[in-house]
């Protein structure tokens, strides 16, 4: 991709603006559309497609393999810890109410911010690690020999 | 919401029906975080193991016929996800957890055999998600909830069967054929609930039961029910859709083989009874058409074409698949007798032929490990060089077959009980012929291992003490539930009982 310069341009453009979209979308989850899922999708887009530009290395060097296997990790534990939380103010599992008991209201908002922040984590990572399965996939022809 | 609803103070006794669930779900993710294979086998092992004693505590708990029911995230039900224990599932979920606690001391050394060390902390951590799905499966009342858990159960099983690709590259197209018919399966499932939500409008599967009751002729009821029948048909191996049981079985590392043996078609047969006596009712003319030219015939072909094909089988592993699928037979049969006894004779074979085939296959995981495959012609005399592991495949072999003293004889026993109670004498000759079948490919194998020639040019020890012992724990456990039938038979009849007293109350 040396040669495209419009497209590195572009695409170094949008990396910060996706980004940043991703996380007003993880962030209203609980007001409007949107949630941890399509923010964590999002977020992942902006890796895959400084990838596909910028080519597997240098986004690796971003983002390690590593610490992606760990973070979707990271995501579940958060979704469940948030339960486990809860079952240790001696509620029912999940049950957000119980994390302010004089204002059930904003027990329920810090609840669902939890946990689709576990979400959004968790399926941002997969996606990458999904792409990073496919992308470091060596190729079955090399490429001179087509 | 006053703040009192809101914070009923559950005492860890409340939380059981949950936490059975929840500690694989949590452990998987830790596997993950700490990386260390040693630490992954601690935590699994943990997890496992009081999800086990929970398990216990809730059997006890539901023994004389009470029902627990937890609310997840404070809903009530219908609207919120309910936990719901009875005598079935809490049978059920004793058993899953009971045999991941028992293999998974098993677990370390073949795998460190099977599969390259660098695989292990992510093979604990899909065997803990596959126990949580099937746990979750077996332990909610919500009808979407147990397709949640179903998926969660299936996709971290292809994985563990793609696993055994380093010994055979051939477990990956088993593991696709197996991605291909359990997706389709689930897909058959979730558009049989989509059927019964579009007409109820409910997921909870009490008050799904009590609105389904008076749709009897409903067509979109109907179809639901066929489209559930057939997915979770996929799902248990039923016979003509077992076709992709035997090559995941055998090509699957021996601890998941002998994992999924015993607990992932089982609680698929549990889905299928919870669905067919508690949310559907039972006296439906569909319902009783079905049982009456679809299931039993077809169980009764699987009893013998099953056998049959293990008969002809040379693979010891791919045998007992095939006669796996012939023993999901004798369960579907009791469930098609559509009586208490039937039901009682399906959910007790459920337990016995768990324990029984994971013996089995656990003995051929020791073979694998010694000899390098589980080709019959690998096996020649293996009785003197392997004597403790080959004793624990004769036990096994017996209480498959149904020998009287062994655990196996009590579900056929039953079955056959049933049979006769409808006066079905038939219906009792054919189970007994079809266990003679059992035992031509059991003493095909006991041949092989005891009156054949060892090669002497082979120094074989028995495997480590690690795998013997959860083994012969188990093969003790054959034994045990043949004389004792206090704890198995008893919950079977309070589980059946509770099934057909007009489904979950």
């Amino acid at each position: 991709m040396r040669h495209h310069l419009l497209l590195r341009v572009i695409t170094k453009l949008l990396v910060g603006p996706i980004l940043i979209f991703a996380l007003y979308v993880q962030f209203h989850g609980e007001y409007s559309p949107g949630g941890g899922f399509q923010a964590g999708a999002i977020f992942a887009v902006a890796f895959i497609l400084f990838g596909i530009v910028f080519g597997l290395d240098k986004v690796q060097e971003v983002f390690p393999p590593w610490l992606v296997h760990k973070l979707s990790a990271v995501g579940v534990l958060l979704y469940a810890g948030t339960g486990v939380y809860s079952l240790m103010l001696n509620s029912t599992y999940l049950n957000y109410s119980s994390f302010s008991p004089s204002n059930p209201i904003s027990g329920q908002h810090w609840g669902i911010i939890l946990v689709e922040l576990g979400v959004g984590i968790t399926v941002a990572s997969v996606m990458v690690a999904i792409y990073y399965a496919f992308a470091a996939r060596p190729p079955v022809i090399n490429d001179e020999e087509w | 919401m006053d703040s009192a609803a809101i914070l009923p103070g559950l005492s860890i006794i409340d939380q059981l029906p949950l936490l059975a669930v929840v500690l694989p779900m949590l452990a998987a993710p830790l596997c993950v975080l700490f990386g260390n294979r040693h630490i992954a086998w601690l935590l699994a092992f943990l997890a496992s193991l009081f999800s086990f004693l929970f398990s216990f505590h809730m059997l006890l708990q539901v023994m004389d016929g009470d029902v627990l029911s937890y609310h997840l995230g404070g809903w009530a039900p219908p609207m919120g996800i309910e936990y719901r224990i009875d005598a079935a599932n809490a049978f059920v979920l004793m058993l899953i957890s009971g045999i991941s606690t028992v293999i998974l001391p098993y677990a370390r050394r073949s795998i460190a055999y099977e599969i390259t060390k660098v695989s292990h902390t992510l093979f604990y951590c899909c065997y803990l998600l596959c126990l949580t799905g099937l746990l979750g499966v077996v332990a909610t009342g919500d009808a979407f909830n147990v397709f949640v858990f179903l998926e969660i159960s299936a996709l971290s099983t292809y994985v563990l069967v793609a696993m055994g690709a380093e010994r055979d590259r051939r477990a990956l197209t088993a593991a696709y054929d197996y991605l291909i018919m359990g997706t389709i399966g689930a897909t058959f499932f979730v558009i049989g609930i989509g059927f019964l939500y579009s007409v109820t409008g409910t997921l909870n599967m009490v008050d799904m039961a009590e609105r389904i009751s008076t749709l009897e002729d409903n067509r979109t009821v109907q179809a639901g029910f066929a489209f559930i029948v057939v997915g979770m048909g996929l799902k248990a191996a039923i016979y003509p859709l077992h076709l992709w049981l035997p090559g995941s079985y055998t090509y699957a590392p021996s601890v998941v083989t002998a994992f999924l043996a015993a607990t992932a078609t089982k609680a698929a047969i549990y889905v299928l009874i919870r669905f067919m006596f508690s949310v559907f009712q039972p006296e439906f003319i569909f319902e009783l058409h079905t049982f009456k030219w679809i299931l039993m015939p077809l169980a009764i072909l699987a009893m013998f074409a099953a056998s049959l094909i293990a008969v002809f089988q040379t693979d010891l592993k791919r045998l007992l698949a095939y006669s796996s699928v012939a023993q999901v037979g004798y369960m579907i049969l009791g469930i098609s007798l559509a009586s208490k006894t039937g039901l009682s004779a399906a959910i007790i074979h459920l337990f016995n032929h768990g324990i029984t085939k994971a013996v089995l296959f656990m003995v051929v995981g020791a073979f694998l490990m010694r000899v390098g495959g589980s080709f019959t012609k690998y096996l020649n005399g293996l009785g003197k060089q392997m004597p403790i592991t080959c004793a624990a495949f004769v036990v096994g072999g017996l209480s498959l077959i149904g020998v009287p003293g062994t655990a196996g004889f009590i579900s056929k026993w039953v079955l056959i009980d049933a049979a006769l109670q409808k006066d079905l004498w038939w219906l009792a000759v054919l189970i007994v012929l079809s266990s003679l079948l059992a035992v031509i490919y059991v003493w095909k194998v006991v041949e092989v291992l005891y009156m054949k020639q060892p090669d002497e040019t082979r120094v074989l020890k028995e495997v480590p003490y690690s795998m013997l012992v959860p083994m012969w724990v188990l093969a003790i456990a054959c034994i045990y539930f043949g004389f004792d039938t206090d704890l198995t038979l008893r919950s079977a009849t309070v589980a059946a009982e509770s099934l057909l007293s007009g489904g979950i109350k």
